[in-house]
């Protein structure tokens, strides 16, 4: 899951981690109020999932509350890669001497989290990775012993001669270890980390990706989730526990398992359609849960077949056959259905799919195939 | 001979009074794996099907010798259930349990670096050495013993692909799924490293998904230090960027871990990739009439 740059700020704060004055804005007049408040001149920024907010124009500086009203309006409701920015953060707008990077990550090449630090701030790390990659310092932590703070003052060092100012740096590094670790993210990032003329250092930006299944230890955090963000039937599926994610094609795809799922949307394409859909619906699968991924399935108006591809080891074919025949009644499905099972109880299953004049078969070609030629009625 | 699991494991079953646990428990006897203990903080002095229940791994190591664990609790419990097992000393932990926190997984992989016991898994289908063992939850009639080292991150794609090497009559020494994961105890390298020590077998299977560098890794690998063949097949061709596909591992992430990427790597590592998870047992074909051509003549 993702979160805002406010609720990342918020995570910060509770660490210690410097952040400046701001509140997240609605409308342009609470824009106005919290730029009132700060009383200096403040940055307004789009509070979006995506990257690339600055250039597409969702950061602006204002000298004066009349100004963060005016930049609130135009921002609030503006589109950035497609999604509507509906919250702005009004934050203290900064002297910056030098921007820096520091980020934690999972790594899942070394099976450590490894802290990154690097000179060049305030643009793509991936891009300074690639053009500059002398600029960048990685070190591994053994997550049994936690980030030391030798440690800690050596990445501080590679990143400012200044010893002072290394020393604070060092500081929010640790701190930024902690907060990584202790809300199970995936990646903790500051970008730009900037020092000011008079040698204070700010976590300018921040940005938190959490590990999904960490999310059941930090409530506080789940209910950060931006609702708005995710796809109205992508959320659906979510709680039904259902794993769905939204594609384009015309061919609806309900299988059992990740991989034979993703296998299932590459046989489509390999057979000249597209997929609408990644949808698992996990092992020991219910009829109702056969039911409900019909009806999210069946809300995407591009979709003009659905395939069942069922592998049964844990799930069994005739739990699914019972859903498919429970959704078939129920939602009157205006669209054709290819089957395929095989496995667990594929006898029992194709005898009941003929209540409904459905004939299954046992091959995964043959049924995205059959399930290509219905799509085209 | 096979890997990891031989007619030697004895399983102690973590989770056995749960519902997954209590039934496959059963399933694995019924395959004809030695199931010789189960534990239950708690429900020691039970039994399931038949099989003992303990409070602990320790005692069921020491009064049954097992040797090889299989993990049945749900998540939140199952970092302990692992710590517990490596603490008795079994040589072979299995974890089947999904939805274990990347953070905890990390620490439970460098702790276990430091131990003599394997992880597989964790959100692992398990291990099966066809008509000798299974430990795990896949369906037991499709395999069928024989020559073919199977391992992937998947769990029914690796029965579709089983399924069509049985049907084209290419029997199975080890199918080992290692788990869909960020983090997994066991990876491809680990498995091919022992597929070409195995003696049994004499052409593996590798099922990759898209995320992570895994298979690129893998690949390298093979050229150079495998001269037993590897046909691939790699799932996500389809998936969109940033999006996790149900495994928590699967996900294309900064532009890196496509599947383009890793089918790029296996051909240049001259690894045949299938198009398609039936294609698999063709190629396993021509790789064996290869081997047969290659022989010299005695």
């Amino acid at each position: 899951m993702k979160i805002h740059e406010y609720q990342a700020k918020e995570i910060f704060k509770r660490y210690g981690i410097p952040v400046q004055a701001g509140e997240v804005a609605n409308s342009p007049e609470e824009g106005k109020n919290i730029a009132e408040k700060i009383g200096k001149p403040v940055m307004v920024k789009a509070q979006v999932l995506v990257g690339g907010r600055g250039k597409a124009g969702g950061i602006k500086y204002a000298k004066n509350p009349d100004e963060a009203y005016q930049y609130a309006k135009e921002i609030l409701g503006m589109e950035i890669k497609g999604i509507k920015v509906k919250k702005v953060l009004v934050t203290e707008a900064a002297d910056i001497s030098s921007e820096a990077y520091i980020g934690v990550i999972v790594d899942r090449k070394t099976k450590k989290p490894v802290v990154i630090v690097s000179q060049a701030g305030g643009i793509d790390i991936e891009e300074v990775a690639k053009t500059t990659p002398e600029k960048i310092f990685k070190l591994e932590v053994d997550p049994l012993l936690g980030l030391q703070s030798f440690q800690a003052r050596d990445l501080g060092s590679k990143i400012y001669s200044d010893f002072k100012i290394a020393a604070k740096a060092a500081d929010v590094i640790k701190k930024l270890y902690f907060a990584f670790t202790e809300n199970d993210c995936s990646l903790a990032e500051i970008n730009p980390f900037i020092t000011t003329p008079k040698g204070e250092v700010w976590a300018l930006d921040a940005k938190i990706n959490l590990d999904d299944s960490g999310l059941a230890r930090h409530p506080e955090i789940e209910s950060m989730r931006d609702k708005d963000a995710e796809d109205p039937s992508e959320m659906k599926a979510r709680e039904g526990g259902l794993s769905f994610v939204k594609l384009n094609g015309n061919i609806g795809c309900i299988v059992n398992g990740a991989g034979l799922a993703m296998a299932t949307m590459d046989l489509v394409k390999h057979f000249g359609e597209e997929p609408a859909n990644f949808l698992d619906i996990g092992g020991s699968s219910s009829p109702e849960k056969v039911l409900n991924a019909m009806k999210i399935i069946l809300k995407e108006p591009n979709v003009k077949a659905i395939l069942f591809n069922i592998f049964g080891g844990i799930t069994r074919c005739d739990d699914v056959a019972n859903g498919i025949v429970q959704a078939v009644k129920q939602l009157k499905p205006p669209v054709p259905i290819a089957v395929r099972l095989t496995g667990t109880n594929e006898d029992k299953a194709k005898k009941i799919l003929e209540k409904v004049n459905l004939t299954a078969t046992s091959s995964m070609v043959d049924v995205v195939k059959k399930a290509i030629e219905l799509s085209k009625g | 001979m096979s890997i990891l699991v031989d007619k030697n494991t004895k399983v102690v079953v973590q989770g056995i009074t749960g519902r997954d646990g209590s039934f496959h428990a059963k399933q694995m006897k019924s395959y004809g794996t030695n199931v010789v203990a189960g534990v239950t903080p708690g429900k020691g002095g039970e039994s399931v099907d038949g099989i003992p229940v303990f409070n602990s791994v320790k005692e069921a190591v020491e009064k049954k010798g097992a040797n090889t664990s299989v993990i049945y609790v749900p998540a939140k419990f199952a970092v302990d259930a692992i710590y517990e097992a490596a603490d008795a000393r079994v040589k072979l932990i299995v974890c089947i349990s999904e939805g274990i926190p990347a953070i905890d997984m990390l620490k439970v992989y460098n702790y276990l670096k430091t131990t003599e016991t394997r992880l597989v898994g964790p959100n692992s289908p398990g291990v099966i050495t066809p008509e000798v063992a299974k430990v795990g939850i896949m369906p037991g009639q499709i395999h069928k013993k024989g020559e073919i080292g199977v391992v992937s991150r998947s769990g029914t794609l690796t029965y579709e692909v089983v399924y069509h090497l049985t049907l084209n009559g290419l029997g199975q020494s080890t199918c080992i799924g290692i788990g869909g994961d960020q983090i997994i105890g066991t990876n491809f390298i680990d498995c091919l490293f022992l597929f070409e020590k195995d003696p049994q077998t004499k052409a593996v299977v590798l099922i990759g998904e898209i995320g992570g560098t895994d298979e690129e890794e893998a690949a390298l690998y093979v050229k150079k230090n495998m001269k037993k063949p590897v046909v691939a097949f790699v799932a996500g061709r389809t998936a969109p960027p940033g999006k996790r596909m149900g495994h928590a591992g699967a996900i294309i992430s900064g532009g890196s871990g496509t599947a383009e990427e890793k089918i790029e790597a296996f051909e240049k590592a001259k690894i045949k990739v299938a198009p398609t998870p039936a294609e698999v047992a063709a190629l396993i074909k021509e790789e064996l009439v290869l081997i047969q051509q290659n022989k010299p003549n005695t």
